[in-house]
């Protein structure tokens, strides 16, 4: 998936930034005197956490405000796994794949959380573009380990751990995002 | 997060997990304040900080992230007084599979890191401090940033810290889902804003090159808590409670097939194996035996449940003497686990049974090393790759005869020939499954 987005229609995020992002996006390079790079995966995270994915516009925005080029900010979007370049649901679930939760059914709560959403199982389990349902509400994907292990399988449904999750709770918890 | 606030076991000694683990104990500033926090950093202050790195050498504290090096040790490259900046970086990153101990510290206890760090920052004359927190414990960078603000609010961080004339800033940095973060080289490029490809070393050992290329000490959260209480017991005390060389306690997660999985902080070296799973964790489930066992983190060497190892000890008149011990009666140190054939790495036991497939379980961690690949390296970035296509069509039942072969082979060739351990990391899950369980392998091969 380590591609540049595909254009869209709509306006662009750079056009969009609200005063607040903004703000944010200033405090956060005042935590690097030493050198305002470092604060690439922060902005990073502050525009994702606003728009929910990173555009084009986006890479060149940050790029900008720190003084860099734009493929110093478009390579960091495409290693970490974390950052998107196109929108997840507005509901993201990301399920603990690795060994203990695997151990403990995270794949049968993959795929019991994919048929709650209406996605179907068989969409690729990984990547920085995870299957979003038709309704544009939920996203599931896998991720490697979550650090939970001892209360697996557990999963992060956007910014709340989840634990000891069963196949059949998945419904319930998808219910409680709605 | 679900609570865990079980009564210690007996086996237990809480220190780093105490206030964690305290019914009633609230993370803020004020709490930790009323149960004596920040004392040790007001006598750190008063010490000089040649005497701080040598009570954290007397300690025999390890670092708590998985390579086990000496802290003390570790500080003790930093030149003090090379006209330098120095930093120092927690790493909060924490990724290994089946490690699971930070977020408890990190929601319920932030501040005892936070004074573990600024005895460090005293002690090696650093004025600027990163937590690398990974970003999928949002809450927990939520909560150590306010931390660090009450801190600051209180004069314990800032300028000037409680009119020592020692200035400290701290701040938290979230990283973006990358494993190969936790690899301090690795983690430090990623907090200088770019793709973390390890660095080699020589010449880049972060205590000589490091942050902007300057002289930095990254530590494990576990490691830092444990320097705030080697000021709180006493050196001789910490170092007592554990093993030559492996002191103070240390927090083994564990996870599987148990009954009662969880994180345990316990004395180094103060259980054996099978009673950290038998008596710790309640034992297997009903009607299930022990199959392996995995002791420090998906990357350290599995254990076979009917193995025996030979390990030398001490006799009573002071001689070596090699003895035959089984697997529940290795002690859980760093060098009866070394003595092993393993490690203990960042203490992630995960538990297997009889009714798991080892062939299934080498697929899950080799899909994890091949996810997780920087790329840096042609060996690593192929390799693990090619080790995880295998393993996944042995899986379904398309492996052919000469896989296992093939398989060691690959892992054989990317171990040691890589800029960074994950290399190690990677190939050893499958040279030890192979060597450990070769029947599994043979027969999904046929």
């Amino acid at each position: 998936m380590h591609t540049h987005a595909a254009p869209s229609n709509g306006p662009k995020q750079a056009e969009l930034i609200p005063a607040d992002l903004l703000s944010k996006i200033d405090e956060a390079v005042t935590h690097y005197p030493v050198s305002k790079r470092s604060a690439s995966l922060p902005l990073l995270h502050l525009w994702q956490n606003h728009f929910g994915f990173v555009d084009d516009s986006g890479v060149d925005w940050i790029a900008n405000r720190l003084d860099l080029q734009p493929i110093n900010i478009l390579e960091l979007v495409t290693f970490y796994p974390w950052f998107r370049q196109q929108a997840a649901g507005k509901v993201c679930i990301r399920v603990c794949r690795t060994l203990s939760c695997a151990l403990a059914g995270s794949y049968e709560v993959r795929d019991a959380f994919c048929n709650a959403a209406g996605i179907d199982p068989k969409a690729p389990t990984h990547g920085h573009t995870p299957p979003v349902s038709a309704d544009g509400k939920f996203s599931v994907e896998f991720v490697e380990c979550l650090a939970s292990c001892g209360s697996a399988p557990v999963a992060l449904v956007n910014d709340d751990l989840l634990e000891d999750i069963t196949p059949e709770g998945t419904a319930v918890i998808l219910s409680q995002y709605n | 997060m679900k609570s865990l606030l079980l009564p210690p076991h007996p086996k237990e000694r809480r220190i780093v997990f105490k206030n964690a683990w305290t019914q009633g104990y609230t993370p803020d500033i004020d709490c930790y304040v009323r149960n004596g926090g920040y004392a040790e950093l007001k006598r750190a202050l008063g010490m000089k900080p040649e005497e701080i790195i040598d009570e954290v050498k007397k300690a025999n504290l390890r670092g708590r992230g998985g390579a086990g090096f000496p802290c003390g040790v570790k500080w003790g490259f930093i030149k003090r007084d090379d006209g330098k900046p120095h930093y120092i970086t927690c790493n909060a990153d924490e990724s290994e599979p089946g490690t699971f101990k930070d977020r408890y510290i990190l929601h319920n206890d932030p501040h005892q890191l936070i004074e573990g760090m600024a005895i460090a920052a005293f002690a090696l004359n650093v004025n600027l401090a990163y937590i690398y927190i990974r970003c999928e414990f949002p809450k927990a960078a939520g909560i150590v940033t306010k931390a660090i603000e009450e801190a600051r609010a209180k004069g314990f961080l800032g300028k000037n810290i409680m009119g020592s004339g020692f200035d400290i800033d701290m701040y938290v940095h979230q990283g973006a889902g990358a494993y190969i973060c936790g690899e301090e080289t690795s983690l430090i490029e990623s907090l200088e804003g770019k793709r973390p490809y390890p660095r080699i070393k020589p010449p880049y050992f972060p205590a000589v090159l490091g942050l902007y290329m300057s002289p930095t000490i990254v530590n494990n959260v576990e490691t830092f808590c444990h320097v705030k209480q080697i000021f709180k017991i006493g050196s001789d005390e910490y170092a007592k409670m554990g093993t030559a060389g492996d002191g103070g306690t240390r927090v083994m997660c564990v996870s599987g097939d148990v009954m009662r999985p969880g994180p345990y902080e316990i004395p180094a070296g103060g259980v054996t194996l099978g009673e950290l799973i038998n008596d710790v964790c309640g034992g297997m489930k009903p009607g299930r035996k022990l199959k392996a066992i995995i002791p420090g983190g998906s990357s350290s060497k599995i254990l076979r449940a009917d193995e025996t190892f030979k390990i030398k000890e001490k006799g009573p008149n002071g001689e070596m003497i090699e003895k035959e011990v089984p697997l529940l009666d290795l002690v859980m140190d760093a060098a009866s686990l070394a003595a092993a054939g393993t490690m203990i790495g960042s203490g992630g036991v995960i538990v297997m049974d009889d009714s798991r497939n080892m062939l299934w379980a080498l697929n899950n961690l080799n899909t994890f090393y091949a996810h997780e690949s920087c790329g840096q390296c042609t060996p690593c970035r192929e390799g693990v790759l090619w080790i995880d296509k295998m393993t996944t069509r042995m899986v379904n039942g398309e492996g052919i005869a000469q896989d296992p072969a093939t398989l060691k082979n690959v892992a054989d060739n990317i171990a040691g020939r890589t800029v960074c351990a994950f290399g190690e990391a990677a190939s050893w899950p499958v040279q030890s499954f192979l060597e450990k369980f070769p029947e599994e392998f043979q027969v999904a091969s046929n």
